[in-house]
């Protein structure tokens, strides 16, 4: 039945057997989804969010559930680009999806010295993760202010030789102005939404939930919005772009390749169900069929 | 591990708000220690809820929970032959093939329930067990332990029921070739201490917020003398000298 439907889209000259990737951060090397079903069925996975260094992540509560969604404050805790070349990319690889690494950083030769070993590395593509706060500009995150983007992925684009995606912030000032520079510098796509900054506050305790203050928000509560980013920005480049923001099911992430994404990115969901990748593609076709739908790159931003 | 649905046997109210939830097993693995993330929901709460295993049956899982939110709420709902979504077994539970001679349990409030599974499987390859089981006024759960104990000492804050204080006045960490301990971290923190003065080995189940449940995610992380490891997965049990507390 899936044979009937061509779901297979292209993203910088890299193929994606369907237009469904699991979001960084929230599906690890794969690994763990992997002993419930074949996670090389998804279209691609974005790896752990990177750090040039290994990183312990942050102090405190972690994680709170929020009305349709969830705030999150892990902080990038991960193993290091260098142990992630050793280990990591093997572990991905017998997948046989596309894999691509996501990278952040806090500062420009963090991003540089990260980018251009993983460059060299077996990866398909590098995500670039311009959304934690950077100390050498005055505290201001490398993902709210175009200039500073457009500076750090230019000197990305200098050393990394694979496709580049650049996630964006949904917090940047203007997503569009962000997009636009972030194309203008060099990426070979976008991604966005990474999570909006958000807050909790324990009224018992009297104080923030999380140590850090704000922490980023995830999950269906953001889905609108995350939807109008994708059309306007879509409208907007003429780069790939990869839709993220509380999808849930099939029909969610249609909506996001009728207003424009080539393909879509799931995260929060997969803890809602640890099989949402699998229920979505299988949905996925199963509504294309039902609507006659050939090729899901018709109904690319049709809206 | 797997993610599949099942039916609800029977959902009782043991307290004023602690309750046994009984779901069909369907085969599933379920070792001491255990936890399986819970949802008797669709989408209107995002995670699923870790909940320990109180008793595995042949046929039947056992789940004591207390109601303290808006997913225990709604399993405190629960009737007989709803469904239920489960996904586990999860993490590393007691170590009980590697126990012997006569051991210790001790738990308190809603940290009691992973020990009564414990107690069976010990009791049941020959381990002389004995109970410790603390409450803050309410008792529940201790009859449980009857087949699988030769000595269950109770305390209540209050003393309405049993020995009035901590749990933790009653061990005797040096009597015993290991403790296992579940329940408030201040009273595993004790009993860590207790042992470690004595060299009596003892292993601590921790309770923490977790998203994905199956270590995945990170939500869970703790730092331990091992480096960073997540409750859900190199967890919940982890021995007491390898915790920073």
């Amino acid at each position: 039945m899936k044979d009937t439907v061509k779901l297979s889209v292209e993203i910088a000259g890299v193929t994606f057997k369907n237009p469904i990737i699991a979001a960084s951060g929230t599906f690890g090397f794969g690994e763990e989804y992997h002993e419930l079903y074949d996670v090389g069925c998804l279209g691609g996975i974005s790896s752990k969010g990177l750090t040039l260094h290994p990183k312990d992540g942050n102090e405190g509560v972690r994680v709170w559930e929020t009305a349709s969604g969830m705030m999150n404050s892990v902080g990038l805790q991960n193993p290091g680009v260098e142990a992630f070349i050793a280990t990591g990319i093997a572990q991905m690889r017998r997948f046989g999806n596309v894999l691509i690494a996501n990278m952040g950083g806090h500062s420009m030769e963090d991003y540089i010295t990260g980018a251009s070993m993983l460059s060299e590395a077996d990866i398909d593509m590098l995500e670039l993760n311009i959304s934690c706060p950077n100390v050498k500009s005055g505290g201001m995150a490398f993902g709210i202010k175009a200039d500073v983007a457009r500076e750090v992925v230019t000197a990305v684009r200098k050393v990394c030789h694979k496709p580049l995606i650049v996630k964006l912030s949904p917090n940047a000032e203007n997503i569009v102005e962000m997009a636009l520079a972030c194309e203008a510098a060099g990426a070979d796509a976008l991604s966005l939404v990474n999570t909006f900054q958000a807050m909790a506050i324990d009224i018992h305790k009297r104080t923030p939930v999380f140590n850090n203050v704000y922490a980023g928000l995830s999950g269906a509560a953001i889905k609108p919005i995350a939807l109008r980013m994708v059309h306007s920005v879509c409208k907007q480049v003429n780069v790939p772009v990869i839709g993220i923001g509380g999808i849930c099911t099939a029909e969610d992430m249609l909506e996001f390749v009728m207003a424009g994404a080539t393909a879509v990115q799931i995260g929060t969901i997969n803890f809602n169900n640890p099989m949402a990748g699998l229920d979505i593609l299988n949905n996925l076709s199963q509504f294309c069929q039902a609507e006659g739908i050939a090729d899901i790159n018709e109904i690319r931003g049709i809206c | 591990m797997r993610y599949f649905e099942s039916l609800v046997v029977a959902n009782q109210q043991i307290t004023d708000d602690v309750f046994v939830l009984q779901v069909e097993r369907r085969d599933v693995e379920a070792g001491a220690g255990q936890f399986f993330m819970l949802k008797s929901w669709d989408k209107e709460l995002t995670l699923m809820r870790p909940i320990s295993i109180f008793k595995s049956e042949p046929d039947v899982l056992h789940f004591m929970y207390r109601l303290v939110g808006q997913g225990t709420g709604k399993m405190a709902q629960l009737k007989q032959g709803d469904p239920i979504r489960l996904l586990g077994p999860c993490g590393n539970g007691y170590p009980c093939e590697m126990l012997q001679g006569k051991v210790a349990v001790l738990g308190g409030g809603v940290g009691i329930p992973p020990l009564c599974e414990t107690a069976k499987v010990l009791s049941n390859k020959g381990v002389n067990v004995d109970a410790y089981l603390g409450f803050r006024d309410v008792l529940f759960a201790v009859k449980d332990f009857d087949p699988y104990c030769a000595n269950i000492f109770v305390s209540t804050e209050n003393g309405e029921e049993g020995y009035k204080g901590f749990i933790t006045d009653l061990l005797k960490p040096e009597n015993y070739d290991a403790v296992i301990t579940c329940g408030p971290e201040v009273m595993m923190r004790k009993v860590a201490a207790m042992c470690a003065a004595v060299n009596t080995t003892c292993y601590c189940s921790l309770e923490h917020r977790m998203a994905c449940g199956i270590g995945a995610c990170l939500g869970c992380s703790i730092r331990t003398k091992l480096g960073m490891k997540r409750v859900c997965k190199d967890g919940p049990v982890f021995l007491s000298t390898d915790l920073l507390w």
